[in-house]
């Protein structure tokens, strides 16, 4: 039975059982690979999407759990302005080195900036220390977000 | 520069093996491989590392599998150094796995810069010679009259020039000229290498683009899980194959015998589906039973109880370095200082889950799509686990999600070869499970050392005896258990006498970033530190007096490859400057300390200081990491170079305070990040790092960062508590 699920601002039908968490409906159902699987328990962070703008955790989350809910995935990242932002900011001051986990990175920053546009370092941590980089890239992904953030609080002022 | 690693007519490029062991490499390094009857219209092929496109796109190789490490950006920078290209019209390539063409394609040992910074470079040159020669032909003038400036060659006199695409047909045709006759760029003038460039696949990974291996997707393409014992050397029974089959989704469920070499293929059961969760879910209905032979009673905590037995009879089974009198040293010591150190497995634990995925083909070819360190050592054993000829087997090399050591070994390459085989024209993608990657792994191994150290009435230190317990990994070439008669400071030493008893085990051992100085480095310098306090000075001065006569013993400490060997005068530049920059011997904060690590691994020099202290529940806190390395006279990519020492600290610090994999009943306790708990954001120390240019090539710097850090974080601990930590992972008990 096919479950109905918005992605993306697109209505998508997915053929898997309720059970199946999103990741692996979004992976390998719809080949959306840009969400990446890297714990299946919900402790790195490599899985985050957006569900109605919260970061998730998508090998968490089962399709029958998402109901009206809106996913927005790192496919997606550039359409929103703080998105995009970030994005940039994160190839200005090459933060990544394997890269693998930026994806979910890039989701937890944007879900945080959204929420909270001038974050101190401590809120950083908080909203981070969710995600697992294992090249410990963290020292780059903090001053990325805070250069996003300082951007932010100059143009409210 | 040293000869091995430039080419000449017929390269040959040797790398016979690094500190404690390694790789051992001889091949031959093709410069070109050209196209022939390049037409004007269509991209030459100048090297085997260079094309040009008559718009003036410059496509470079990518040589050697990019785990993270940036080789992908940082080896076409030096071939574009030399060919005077546009950067902004260069694009870069991955290779495919073909050593006749590439040479050998490898991430692993910090090898990359150093065997392949002469080779990049005369290959880049080649070009270059070869596209002004074409404009010399076209307009009737001599090669020494024409020079380049980016992306086009140039008539000095009259300021005439081509661009590169223009010319590029032409210089296909051009006799290969001999490398001894190139000539190549002075320092000074490099206006790419040196350059701070973002990775270049970065653009792709921030808009979450397929990329990796994991995300290789083709046409019917099916999904693996593989289970296997979780008791290391395990043989099946039996498993319920029909009660997988029955579950939603599985296509398939079948047996597979492994050949015998547990770095290849062990017993196991495929379980095949048309999305993995589905394949691992089903998993659960196999109820195999196991074989679990001898090693089913083994553990981590009866080894070490072995090890302290070995220790506590007294003489080792083998003496692996002697020098002088130990015996006699210790008798006249005016003092004997004695302690024991260990440190326990450690996993790899890439974000990215070990995964491959293969097509036997109609044709009989078999193609995969491999995120390897050593895709050409993947291939070969896939084709002989096949029974093909390795021309039948065809690796595409992708990016990986980290690397550290782990995809050295290339298990899963021939785990996913024996399922696809049994499925001919279905391609087949094997992920394993974060668990199953915890506990498949082939693991930093763990060690014990009894140290004692003589010194005489004038405090000086004059012998090293070291009892060391390790494993024994039978016939296997490559043994990362065992420990370098030449680890420092033993060359250095008067008296010496080092020995070893061996463990048995069936738990697989493989290298793991800066593998055995990422342990020694603990051991030696917490132990110097330990006879530095003793004699009342501190680490840095007994370090520089043990270095003091090493310029009299032309060693190469270790280090039988062919560039320059231990150099003392790198280890005082890259000490004294780390000093300066902690201010090393002056007051710190209440409640702070700080302490001092030195090593040489990988031909890279580190001096690190660290800044701890203890929160009220006795949680260790990194402040500041001071660092300064030297790893030669030219850091090829400012951003790439300094991700790296910033991770490597990072990583050492969290081996340091929070990583350990037990094994209980012949299996690994530890299954996921839940319980092997790797490094958070909150953890990040302010990170300080200076380099020390020395007239020596560059060299890599995946791993040389990481192993000092260890001793400097435990001897900052020594210094603000006054207790030892001579046992990883840190235990905070210690300091209540």
């Amino acid at each position: 039975m096919a479950i109905t699920v918005t992605i993306n601002e697109e209505t998508r039908e997915i053929d898997a059982p309720g059970d199946m968490p999103l990741l692996w409906a979004l992976r390998q159902e719809l080949g959306m690979v840009g969400t990446k699987f890297g714990c299946g328990i919900g402790m790195c962070g490599a899985c985050t999407v957006h569900l109605d703008g919260q970061a998730v955790r998508s090998c968490s989350l089962p399709l029958s759990a998402i109901g009206d809910k809106k996913v927005s995935t790192i496919e997606h990242l550039a359409q929103s302005e703080v998105g995009q932002a970030l994005q940039q900011a994160w190839l200005d001051d090459d933060v990544m080195q394997c890269g693998y986990c930026q994806a979910g990175q890039l989701m937890s920053a944007t879900a945080l900036l959204n929420t909270n546009a001038t974050p101190s370092d401590d809120e950083i941590d908080a909203a981070m220390q969710g995600n697992i980089c294992r090249c410990a890239c963290y020292k780059r992904i903090k001053t990325a977000i805070a250069q996003v953030s300082r951007k932010e609080d100059t143009a409210n002022v | 520069m040293s000869e091995a690693t430039t080419l000449s007519r017929r390269t040959l490029l040797k790398v016979s093996a690094l500190a404690g062991g390694g790789f051992a490499l001889s091949a031959t390094m093709p410069m070109v491989a050209r196209a022939v009857g390049a037409e004007a219209s269509a991209p030459a092929e100048l090297t085997a590392f260079v094309t040009i496109a008559p718009d003036n796109t410059v496509t470079i190789i990518g040589k050697n599998p990019e785990i993270g490490q940036g080789i992908k950006t940082s080896l076409p920078m030096i071939v574009a150094e030399e060919l005077d290209a546009d950067w902004d019209l260069v694009k870069i390539e991955m290779a495919e796995t073909n050593m006749a063409k590439y040479g050998p394609q490898l991430a692993g040992g910090s090898f990359s810069t150093p065997m392949n910074w002469m080779p990049m470079r005369q290959t880049g040159a080649t070009a270059r010679a070869m596209l002004i020669a074409a404009a010399a032909q076209k307009w009737g003038v001599s090669a020494a009259s024409l020079g380049t400036e980016p992306g086009k060659v140039v008539e000095k006199a009259s300021g005439r020039s081509a661009t590169y695409g223009e010319l590029a047909s032409l210089a296909a045709t051009i006799p290969v000229p001999d490398p001894e006759s190139l000539t190549l760029k002075d320092q000074a003038d490099f206006r790419i290498i040196g350059r701070a460039i973002g990775g270049i696949d970065s653009p792709k990974i921030v808009r979450g683009e397929p990329i990796f291996g994991v995300d290789t997707q083709l046409p019917g393409m099916v999904y693996a899980a593989y289970e296997r014992s979780p008791v290391f050397g395990a043989t099946l029974k039996n498993a319920d194959v029909e009660a997988a089959k029955a579950q939603p989704g599985v296509i398939d469920a079948f047996i597979v015998r492994g050949n015998g070499n547990a770095e290849e293929l062990v017993d196991g059961v495929a379980v095949i589906a048309s999305n993995w969760w589905l394949a691992n879910r089903a998993r659960s209905a196999l109820k195999p039973e196991w074989d679990n032979g001898e090693w089913a009673s083994h553990s981590t905590t009866g080894y070490a109880a072995k090890a302290k037995e070995l220790m506590d009879g007294g003489k080792a089974a083998q003496v692996f370095g002697e020098r002088g009198d130990m015996a006699g040293a210790l008798a006249s010591a005016a003092k004997v200082v004695t302690a024991d150190y260990s440190y326990p497995f450690l996993a790899h634990a890439a974000m990215e889950p070990m995964n491959c995925t293969a097509l036997m083909r109609e044709d009989g070819v078999m193609e995969m799509w491999a995120p390897s360190q050593t895709p050409q050592g993947g291939l070969t054993s896939v084709a002989e686990y096949l029974g093909l000829p390795p021309e039948k087997v065809i690796v595409h090399i992708t990016r990986m999600g980290g690397g550290f050591g782990r995809r050295l070994n290339n298990d899963y390459m021939v785990q996913v070869a024996a399922i696809a085989k049994e499925m001919p024209g279905t391609p087949v993608q094997l992920i394993w499970s974060r668990e199953d990657d915890v506990r498949t792994d082939f693991y930093r191994p763990a060690g014990w050392h009894r140290l004692t150290a003589s010194i005489d009435a004038d405090g000086k230190m004059t012998g090293l005896k070291d009892h060391f317990v390790t494993f024994d990994l039978g016939e296997s070439p490559f043994n990362p258990a065992l420990m370098s008669p030449d680890t420092f400071p033993a060359k250095l030493m008067d008296n010496l006498l080092l020995e070893q008893d061996m463990l048995r085990t069936a738990i697989p051992m493989g290298a793991l970033r800066a593998p055995n100085s990422n342990a020694l480095a603990f051991v030696t310098q917490s132990f110097l530190d330990e006879v530095a306090h003793e004699t009342g000075k501190d680490l840095p001065t007994l370090l520089m007096e043990i270095i003091e006569d090493a310029e009299t013993e032309p060693t190469t400490m270790g280090f039988t490859g062919p560039t320059p060997g231990f150099n003392p005068n790198r280890v005082r530049a890259v000490t004294s400057k780390v000093m300066d920059m902690a201010d090393w011997g002056k007051p710190v904060a209440d409640g702070h300390a700080l302490g001092f690590g030195y090593y040489w691994s990988h031909q890279g020099y580190f001096a690190e200081v660290v800044e701890v202290s203890l929160s009220d529940s006795n949680k260790v806190q990194v402040h500041n990491v001071w660092c300064a390395g030297d790893v030669g006279n030219q850091i090829i990519n400012p951003f790439g170079a300094l991700n790296q020492v910033e991770g490597s600290i990072i990583d050492g610090i969290g081996q340091a305070l929070q990583l350990a994999v037990e094994v209980e009943g012949g299996a690994v306790k530890q299954s996921n990040f839940h319980n092997y708990p790797l490094p958070r954001m909150p953890m990040t120390p302010q990170i300080h790092v200076e380099w020390v240019k020395s007239d020596n090539s560059p060299t890599g710097l995946g791993e040389p960062a990481l192993p000092p850090v260890i001793p400097a974080l435990t001897n900052a601990l020594f210094a603000l508590t006054g207790k030892r930590v001579r046992s990883l992972p840190i235990d905070t008990s210690l300091f209540s």
